[in-house]
């Protein structure tokens, strides 16, 4: 693996947002305006005073939680797509970048976004809330690794479907976080969910990370038993869609589809 | 002369349907070889095996003397291809597109490089620009650029005249031939410009529904088929039945 072929595909990912507006806005601006949006709910939920709740601090980690994942998956599924997009793979791939260079680079520009993000979000929620995500100290950041280890599994994951499917499948970019929303425990335990479901969210390592986050900031102590579910799932997707998508791309250039995908 | 590049019985099935049907040929180092045929007659599939974009059904290709299967990146980074077809990101400025595959060749000194070949191509007043806004011409000058900056020993050009005006292609030409000269780079082209490749090609390779047709000098093969120029001669073997 050659570094020097790594860090031309992220500066090449890093000019695109030294002028573009939208791109900014996409880990600057949206995560933003959903932390307005449930900070503004949590704090009427305080004013409510309901029992037993530490709500801001558990919905306002919740946001900044989610909006790490989501960057962690889009940062790698839509800097493909823009090489899809400029119809650039041609010229990457007859170079002699190989397809795990080119992942990696995917995987480190997810962790610059998501750092951008969870900065951002953490300065907002403590200037306009006054909550302090920093006074959970180290307990949390091994729940953001994990968070970010399932960022890239799933953009890799939609990777391969559009390798295989083309560009008629980059809705799943946008969309697939939203699918595995509901059984993520994102805002509510996976207790709430109906019986029937609750097997799903056990599958997800996200389920085990909002949970195991929830424990630490409402002070329950250090979830262990969570971090290691969330490992050991994340670790068994991760080592899958890694080989689906080798297997997909061999795939893909013996079928001649490559340079096809739109 | 050694070969730069071997094709031996290279094939390529798509389904039921053969792109490829068993090709070989031996490309000589320093010569700009022409592989001609009609559109369909597997011209593409073939440089895009060679490139390793798409892989063979069967069959063996070597460059530099060893398989491309085994010593892809080796040899990648010793090649290089231009298409008028294929741009560049358009999102990025001319000289970040430079810089970014400078930087992927792992060229030393990436500043002097794109200094010298924007003088070579004429891009010096371009490098600010957004790719976006340059005509069919600076982009084929761009594309042209970008292949030269890992300093190939071969490069592969798909059509590189195809979206330029008489004047322009004809300055791209002598490029190739100084490049050729002074350079000692092999090249393996594609064109439609019979008289392009009458100009510029020490050999011609035909191809015809995925098989060699014939091969040889310009002169030899005009000769050949007792014809006054390859154009002639292109739509003889273009028209012949199976």
């Amino acid at each position: 693996m050659a570094w020097h072929r790594i860090k031309a595909l992220i500066i090449r990912h890093l000019y695109l947002y030294k002028r573009s507006f939208p791109r900014i806005m996409d880990i600057v601006f949206w995560p933003f305006l959903e932390l307005l949006l449930w900070g503004f709910l949590s704090m009427y939920l305080r004013e409510l005073n309901l029992p037993g709740a530490n709500i801001v601090s558990v919905l306002l980690g919740a946001v900044i939680f989610w909006s790490m994942l989501n960057q962690a998956q889009r940062a790698v599924s839509v800097s493909f797509l823009e090489d899809v997009w400029e119809k650039n793979f041609l010229n990457l791939f007859v170079s002699p970048l190989t397809l795990s260079e080119f992942i990696v680079s995917r995987a480190l520009i997810g962790i610059i976004q998501i750092i951008i993000v969870g900065t951002v979000s953490a300065i907002a929620a403590f200037i306009l809330y006054q909550f302090n995500i920093l006074l959970f100290g180290f307990a949390l950041i091994p729940f953001v690794l994990e968070l970010l280890v399932f960022g890239w599994t799933l953009g890799l994951f939609t990777i391969a479907i559009i390798f295989r499917w083309g560009t008629d499948a980059q809705i799943i970019a946008f969309s697939l976080l939203f699918l595995i929303q509901p059984f993520s425990a994102v805002f509510y335990p996976v207790s709430a969910l109906p019986e029937t479901v609750q097997w799903l969210a056990y599958m997800l390592p996200s389920s085990y990370i909002f949970e195991g986050m929830r424990q630490v900031i409402s002070g329950g102590g250090f979830p262990g038993e969570a971090l290691i579910w969330a490992s050991a799932i994340n670790l068994i997707y991760l080592v899958g869609v890694t080989v689906l998508l080798y297997f997909v791309f061999n795939k893909v250039k013996a079928m001649g589809r490559l340079l096809k995908m739109d | 002369m050694t070969a730069i590049l071997e094709v031996n019985n290279l094939v390529k099935k798509f389904g039921n349907f053969v792109a490829v049907d068993g090709i070989s040929f031996k490309m000589e180092e320093g010569t700009i070889t022409g592989l001609l045929g009609p559109n369909g007659a597997g011209k593409t599939t073939t440089i895009q095996m060679i490139l390793d974009i798409i892989s063979p059904t069967s069959g063996e290709i070597k460059i530099f003397g060893k398989p491309m299967h085994r010593h892809r990146d080796e040899i990648l980074s010793k090649m290089n291809f231009s298409s008028p077809y294929v741009h560049l990101p358009n999102t990025l400025k001319v000289w970040e597109n430079l810089y970014t595959f400078a930087r992927l060749y792992g060229v030393k000194d990436i500043k002097g490089k794109i200094g010298e070949l924007s003088k070579q191509f004429d891009l010096e007043e371009l490098l600010p620009k957004m790719t976006s806004q340059l005509s069919s011409g600076q982009l084929t000058r761009l594309n042209m650029a970008k292949a030269m900056l890992n300093e190939p020993k071969l490069l592969l050009l798909d059509e590189p005249t195809a979206s330029l005006d008489p004047d322009i292609a004809d300055r791209t030409r002598m490029i190739f031939k100084k490049l050729q000269k002074e350079n000692g780079i092999s090249i393996l082209y594609t064109s439609h410009n019979m008289e392009e490749v009458e100009e510029i090609c020490d050999r011609v390779i035909f191809i015809q529904r995925g098989k060699v047709k014939d091969e040889g000098t310009p002169d030899e093969l005009i000769k050949k088929y007792g014809h006054k120029d390859l154009n002639d001669v292109f739509l003889t073997i273009a028209r012949e039945k199976v």
